[in-house]
């Protein structure tokens, strides 16, 4: 397999790109982040417009009177063609007019400015934290090759692995800050409370991930450049960190992508649980009182964070393996 | 599908399962009055009468969360069926239509899963709503994205297959392609999938809940009372535990009924017992090597854990300036030889000898200065589009031994690669050292490989069937780069080869591997005039072609071997060639090792010639 797609690419070698390798692989992928920016718009207006029934009604509630219906409708833009309805909600978004919450009437905008720079700390450092963690240890036990270690760390990652966020968050609530009190249960006020919430969000997507990485450190270490670079008689940081790495990180991160693109619906889930003021409480607050104004701009941001998060994973890809910049996966 | 091996923690987990489902069922029947009924004392901690409390309104909240089993299972299942149902659909029919459909169909399957799975369920939870149906729906969408991409991914290498190619061109039509060839060949991953799936719905359903927005009052699910359960962690934390123990179980069984299922239908996972390594005793030393030899082998055996001898009791030396070749079958040890010198077995073998030198170093000893290794001994593999890492840059890979052993700096690499580069007849060196090995040609990477090999100035070049791999046209190439340096240098060359050809054009001395022992050793002049002794030899002599033979009476057809090697495990007692041989002599040859005596190892040569 891999031989295979190294004589395609040697093949492919000789065509020279008007761009240059890296010019012609951002042109790809910024071209993809615009087709997915425009899948949400569109998704996301779309959303409104598929409530079963009449949507003026709903978004109105169940007591309200004709007039009221019709004046939701109106605001909502619904008694105009869905064209012009999407033109407008396009117009706005190129604006940066995301409408107005209809609980609070505040500028959705505004509200995403205030909580989105919340949600990216915890994401981030999430992310950060499960691939400084899960990187050494899978690659840890995939060398040690030994096999009560290969068992006890199938049985932990499974085990945490597999345990929700929401139930970590609780437990560790319960623990660290019931019993023991030693950090803060909920809010954000001082550098403590981020503990708790990316420790919910870590532990589980670690084990995962650190899964993925066993795996294909186990693949890595069979290959036979990994044979080559032992005739050499490097010492096992330099085997591990300068040969391994390179190549486990980038399958690692094409299926690891995913998991961290899933880290933030798991930004979600822990922000509720630890009311930390963030845009994924704000759209769990809003779906419960039907406010769409403020859903719609909530989950556009954060399809698009989950975009520029996998955006970001493909240039580290790039600059990692030259066979991703050259049109051609690593697997 | 493959045969499912059971294994413990499988049918644990399963067993488990089983257990969950029929408390699910019987659970409302028996629990459903304590469950609903009012007891009086709201947020009432742990009592003998409430094992885990009650909740706000002073209901039982174990008898709650054994009730909520069904529901929750309930929706789970049909949350998997809806996921799996979709993502089956659209992961194997992109596979079964036509080439654009195919195309426009992965990348929305792509898009779609870069978005995570809950937001899009909080959308669908949008469009309809919230309760159980409406749940089920949003969880079961929202999930198909990533069952598809993975049952995609799985397709993809069936549906590449040439008997489904084949099904196509004979037009099948789609539907039966599906159902004929392509689910059946992934039943086993998809059935692990499946297992994986419904723990991240019933996860994700719970989730929903969870935050409210799932099931409502007063319908409840786990989710839902671990939600109550929150808000009254201050009071009675068992209330939160309750249906965060039951999520958290149920979920763990079902991704180890994934691992137990995945364990269970890979082929490769066999049961490897491992016996405590025998050290085969070490007999004293017999070979006579010349004082001189570069490299002296005496008694080499290498062993698996259980005690098989894979390399059985092999000696000879390399004189510097010498190339001598290891020729044989694969599986007569001729590699496994070279790499106990080379000091790479692969792991779990074990290599032991009376003597193992280069020069003045010890290869035997428990550790080697790593320097001296890496620069005393050059390696060339067999597949030189593997033997190099993708990722690093030509001139790094060239010449880290330089760097980290020899502790050459700057610009002096540059040259040095370069130069080495040179010397194997590479064209434009300085931009090939700039490259990635993927931009190289495999003969340019194999020549590139001897580079390397040379750098850092061994004495000794171990080649491990170097031209195995590459093109009939470059293997004369490589080969001539290889004899050349030899001349040059006096670099010493340890050859391995299965063609009989290639050792008997190239090296000065040839040894004859079969069954893990050395049969014969011969000059290249004697083996390619045909003086050979050793009934295998004379045999392998028969069986390869010679161009170079033109008369008409010469070209008889090429001869086989009849049988094959016996395995490591079974060698007989006696000679290990003699099940095969024309000319074993009922006497001895079943039963009686022969030893290598005045270069070959055979009790028919004997008889017929008597030694001196």
């Amino acid at each position: 397999m891999a031989a295979t797609s190294a004589r395609a690419a040697t093949v492919g070698a000789g065509r020279p790109a008007p761009l240059g390798p890296w010019g012609a692989f951002l042109v790809r992928r910024v071209a993809g982040l615009a087709a997915v920016a425009v899948t949400l718009v569109v998704g996301t207006f779309l959303m409104v417009q598929l409530i079963p029934g009449d949507p003026a009604r709903v978004v109105a509630g169940g007591d309200a009177t004709p007039a009221d219906v019709e004046r939701v409708r109106h605001e909502l833009g619904l008694d105009r063609p869905l064209f012009t309805q999407f033109a407008d909600y396009a117009g706005g978004l190129l604006r940066g007019d995301l409408g107005s919450s209809f609980q609070t009437t505040e500028p959705v905008a505004r509200i995403i400015g205030d909580r989105l720079p919340f949600t990216a700390e915890i994401a981030l450092l999430s992310v950060l934290a499960v691939l400084l963690l899960a990187v050494p240890i899978g690659l840890a036990v995939a060398a040690r090759g030994s096999r009560r270690a290969d068992s006890s760390f199938t049985f932990v990652t499974g085990t945490v692995g597999a345990t929700p966020e929401y139930v970590i968050g609780t437990l560790l609530v319960l623990g660290f800050a019931i019993k023991l009190g030693w950090l803060p249960a909920a809010g954000a006020e001082t550098l403590a409370s981020l503990v708790l919430p990316v420790a919910a969000l870590v532990l589980p997507a670690t084990c995962v991930m650190a899964r993925i990485v066993r795996r294909e450190a186990a693949q890595v270490l069979a290959q036979d450049y990994m044979r080559t670079a032992r005739g050499r008689r490097l010492s096992p940081l330099r085997l591990y960190a300068r040969h391994a790495l390179p190549n486990l990180l980038t399958a690692t991160l094409t299926l690891g992508g995913l998991i961290l693109a899933g880290l933030l619906g798991g930004t979600v889930v822990v922000e509720s649980v630890f009311a930390w003021p963030g845009i994924g409480q704000r759209v769990v607050e809003a779906l419960l009182v039907r406010d769409y104004p403020v859903v719609q701009g909530c989950v556009l941001v954060l399809g698009l964070l989950a975009a520029l998060l996998n955006l970001l994973v493909d240039l580290v890809l790039a600059l990692l393996d030259p066979r991703v910049l050259a049109g051609k996966g690593a697997n | 599908m493959r045969r499912v091996r059971w294994n413990a923690p499988l049918v644990t987990a399963l067993a488990g399962l089983g257990l969950i489902a029929l408390l699910g069922i019987v659970a409302p029947l028996v629990l459903q009055e304590e469950a609903t009924a009012l007891s009086g004392a709201a947020r009432a901690p742990v009592s003998a009468e409430h094992w885990l409390g009650t909740d706000a309104l002073g209901r039982d909240v174990l008898a709650r969360t054994l009730v909520a089993t069904r529901l929750t299972l309930e929706m789970t299942l049909a949350a998997t069926a809806i996921a799996a149902g979709a993502g089956i659909l659209l992961g194997t029919g992109v596979w079964v239509s036509g080439r654009r459909v195919r195309e426009l169909g992965l990348r929305l399957i792509d898009v779609l899963v870069s978005y995570p799975a809950l937001i899009l369920a909080l959308v669908i939870a949008t469009v309809v709503g919230t309760g159980p149906t409406a749940s089920v729906l949003a969880i079961g969408l929202g999930g198909a994205p990533a069952f598809a991409r993975l049952t995609a991914n799985m397709a993809a290498s069936v549906a590449q297959r040439d008997f489904v190619t084949q099904a196509r061109l004979m037009g099948v039509p789609p539907y039966r392609v599906l159902v004929r060839h392509l689910l059946p060949n992934i039943a086993g991953p998809l059935l692990v999938l499946l297992s994986v799936a419904f723990a991240n719905v019933l996860v994700a359903l719970s989730g929903l809940s969870f935050l409210g927005v799932g099931v409502q009052a007063p319908d409840y699910d786990w989710g839902a009372l671990l939600n109550s359960g929150l808000a009254s962690l201050y009071t009675n934390p068992a209330e939160a535990v309750g249906p965060a123990v039951a999520i958290t179980v149920t979920g763990v069984l079902a991704g180890f009924v994934g691992d137990g299922l995945a364990a269970a239908l890979d082929p490769r996972a066999r049961d490897t017992k491992t016996a405590p390594a025998q050290t085969p005793a070490v007999s004293a030393p017999s070979h006579r090597a010349p004082a001189d030899a570069l490299v002296t082998v005496d008694g080499l055996s290498v062993v698996l854990p259980d005690g098989t001898r894979l390399v059985d009791e092999v000696s000879f030396h390399v004189m510097p300036g010498e190339i001598v070749g290891l020729v044989g079958e694969s599986g007569s040890g001729k590699s496994l030889t070279a790499m106990s010198v080379a000091r790479l077995l692969p792991e779990g073998l074990s290599a032991h000898a009376a003597q193992l030198t280069l020069d003045d170093l010890d290869l035997a000893a428990p550790v080697v200065d790593p320097a001296r290794l890496a620069t005393g001994i050059g390696i060339v593999f067999q597949d030189p589009s593997a033997s190099f890492n993708p990722a690093l840059r030509m001139k790094g890979q060239l010449t880290e031994t330089l760097r980290v052993h020899q502790g050459v700096r700057g610009a002096e690499v540059d040259r040095r690669a370069v130069e080495a580069l040179e010397q194997v007849r590479i064209k434009e060196p300085a931009r090939v050292v700039r490259q990635y090995p993927h931009e190289l040609s495999g003969g340019m990477r194999q020549r590139a490989m001897i580079a390397a090999a040379l750098l850092p100035g061994p004495k000794l070049i171990v080649a491990d069937e170097p031209t195995t791999a590459l093109d009939v046209t470059v293997q004369a190439e490589v080969l001539d780069v290889l004899t050349d340096i030899n001349r040059r240098r006096g670099t010493s060359v340890l050859l391995i080869s299965h063609d009989i050809g290639v050792v008997g054009t190239v090296c000065h001395r040839v040894l004859v591997m079969y069954a893990g022992r050395v049969v014969e050793a011969v000059s290249a002049a004697d083996l390619r005039a045909g003086r050979v002794k050793h009934p295998y030899t004379q045999a392998l002599l028969a069986a390869s072609p010679r161009l170079q033979d033109t008369g008409a009476a010469e070209r008889a057809p090429l001869a086989t071997i009849p049988g094959r090697p016996p395995q490591p495990a079974a060698r007989p007692a006696g000679c290990a060639f003699a099940a095969r041989c024309p000319v074993a002599l009922d006497t001895v040859c079943a039963t009686e090792r022969p030893r290598l005596i005045d270069d070959v190892a055979c009790h028919a040569v004997r008889q017929e010639v008597p030694t001196a």
